[in-house]
């Protein structure tokens, strides 16, 4: 079978530090592909490296049949980038932004003008599109980099945390906006995030990435019910512990104090079975398996959402061209 | 014909953010006029050279120097865009990098000439009157000359990764290349070491050139100055490309 991406051994060294260590991934055409990771864990690396903007310590990788080392100029023609950090002009219109990728990529003349019209639709900035991106938001500023991105219709998509520093509401914009984009323009798209809820509501699967290996790779569901079902977290008194045993799908328990830890077998199962032999219930709490647990499991640590690498653009921003 | 539109692009970008940028237009006029105005005319009061007021005798070196300056300062935009990743989107872009080069140099030397050609507008206001073809000639003189110090420009930027970096850098091959170029001095009678210095700083034939044109006075062959200011351009622009090939995000 062809893929869209394969890579080979791809490895990236900074002296002794191993930025991507042996990767080995295997994109389907049209799928959604995540690589989810703590800042450091080598995905912007690994993009950047399949991107054709650095090069290989070892190892290679094809996108769209071409070589990453042999054939960067046919890789570039085929791939289109959102960057981790806004590289759109800010002193050029988000229009002129758009004509100039345009030019840049070579597209044909008769289809600048109306590919323009149609990616600036599709992520709702038409009526913005003549002002200065300067006086864009943040949200904005993404949106015009994902239009961009598939501005000449490239079979591949990538997005280096597309949703950075955006605000939680600003998030669930983009996501519609990226979900949207996939099933309209049918590419593949590796997005690289350390957002665990981004990655299970976008991707079609999900490798997870620590130290620069792949440590786990699956659809998201799987990922998660590898590790048994959901928790079920019960403070009571008195329950009668045989007979929740005797529950199908209950997996194990652990009890401390008055407060009762129950592991699901699956995902489905009759909350109503436990309650009616919890005893007398103060509380209930359903823990859903999150990808963060995945991540626990196999590294012993957390992904910290907050680490995130924002602050340099805003830093930058006050002072640029004084 | 893509690389040409590619190459427009790149150009037309530079020229467009510099048209916005007005501090930026304002501000490289500033200090050529003041060294014309403020040290010009002070010195001027007192001081004639080979018969021409010393205001009139700077004022070819003072256009050299406004090249020299705006020209090599330039290269620091790539270390901007570095910064604000969007170079990125150029490197990444199916252009050849020498595509990009050749758009960066073009973009660089417009935004230098426009701010030449005002610079000799204002010398019409202080009593230089340069007839049409003698500024053509300078215009493409000072066109050339920004083709080879924007190249070098460039180059530097290409391999700098901070802006304090490349000021340092660029400070120290732009203030001896104007001191030593003649641009405020006859280069007749100097002691040797000087004269020697002078000689292999290419800045000189420049402001020799341009100075034969303005006023008449000229120490080298038109020929050996011209031959030197192609074979400075061919130089810097063998350097500017070669570091835009190697460089890397």
């Amino acid at each position: 079978m062809q893929y869209t991406i394969e890579t080979f051994d791809l490895c990236k060294y900074y002296g002794k530090v191993k930025a991507v260590d042996r990767l080995n991934l295997r994109i389907k055409k049209g799928e959604i592909f995540g690589l989810l990771g703590p800042n450091g864990a080598g995905k912007t690396t690994a993009i950047s490296m399949l991107c054709t903007i650095l090069p290989p310590t070892s190892g290679t990788a094809t996108v769209n049949g071409f070589d990453i080392v042999r054939e960067p100029a046919e890789v570039r023609k085929s791939i289109g980038i959102v960057f981790q950090q806004p590289s759109v002009d800010d002193l050029l219109t988000g229009r002129e932004n758009l004509l100039m990728h345009t030019l840049l990529f070579k597209m044909p003349r008769e289809m600048r003008k109306k590919r323009i019209e149609e990616v600036l639709r599709l992520v709702d900035l038409e009526k913005r599109a003549d002002d200065l991106v300067k006086t864009y938001s943040g949200g904005m500023r993404r949106r015009l980099e994902l239009a961009r991105g598939m501005m000449h219709h490239p079979a591949v998509l990538f997005l280096d945390e597309p949703t950075l520093g955006l605000d939680p509401q600003t998030r669930e914009h983009m996501w519609k906006y990226i979900l949207e984009l996939a099933r309209k323009e049918k590419m593949t798209i590796l997005l690289t995030t350390h957002y665990m809820e981004e990655a299970e509501l976008l991707c079609d699967r999900v490798g997870i990435i620590d130290s620069g290996r792949i440590i786990a790779l699956d659809e998201p569901e799987k990922l998660k019910s590898r590790l048994g079902g959901d928790k079920v977290i019960i403070r009571t008194k008195n329950p009668n512990i045989a007979a929740l045993r005797k529950i199908d799908c209950v997996k194990v328990i652990h009890r401390k104090g008055d407060l009762l830890q129950i592991v699901l077998e699956s995902r489905e199962c009759d909350l109503r079975k436990i309650i009616l032999n919890a005893g007398k219930v103060k509380s209930i709490e359903l823990k859903p398996t999150t990808l963060n647990d995945v991540f626990l499991h196999y590294t012993g640590r957390q992904i910290r959402e907050d680490e995130a690498e924002g602050g340099f653009w805003q830093r930058i921003m006050g002072e640029r061209k004084t | 014909m893509s690389e040409i539109e590619g190459i427009y692009a790149v150009w037309l970008r530079e020229f467009k953010v510099y048209l916005r940028e007005k501090e930026r237009v304002i501000s490289s006029l500033v200090s050529p006029i003041l060294w014309l105005v403020a040290f010009g005319t002070g010195l001027g009061s007192v001081v004639t050279i080979e018969g021409v007021n010393y205001r009139t005798y700077i004022y070819p070196g003072i256009l050299i120097m406004s090249v020299l300056f705006s020209s090599l300062f330039y290269g620091v935009y790539v270390i901007w865009d570095r910064k604000l990743d969007f170079l990125k989107e150029v490197l990444v872009a199916p252009l050849s990098r020498v595509s990009i080069f050749i758009g960066k140099v073009l973009g660089g030397c417009t935004t230098v000439m426009v701010q030449t050609t005002a610079l000799l507008l204002i010398g019409y206001l202080i009593n230089l009157y340069l007839p049409p073809d003698v500024f053509l000639k300078v215009f493409l003189l000072l066109f050339l000359l920004s083709i080879a110090l924007v190249s070098l420009g460039l180059s530097i930027g290409a391999n700098m990764k901070s802006p304090e970096g490349f000021m340092l850098v660029a400070n120290f091959v732009i203030w001896p290349m104007f001191f030593f170029s003649g641009a405020l001095f006859p280069l007749s009678n100097l002691p040797a070491w000087l004269s020697g210095v002078t000689s292999v700083n290419p800045v000189t034939y420049g402001v020799d050139l341009v100075r034969g044109a303005v006023i008449g006075i000229q120490h080298f062959p038109a020929f050996v100055d011209l031959g030197v200011i192609l074979l400075f351009s061919l130089l810097a622009i063998a350097a500017g490309t070669w570091s835009f090939r190697r460089m890397h995000d």
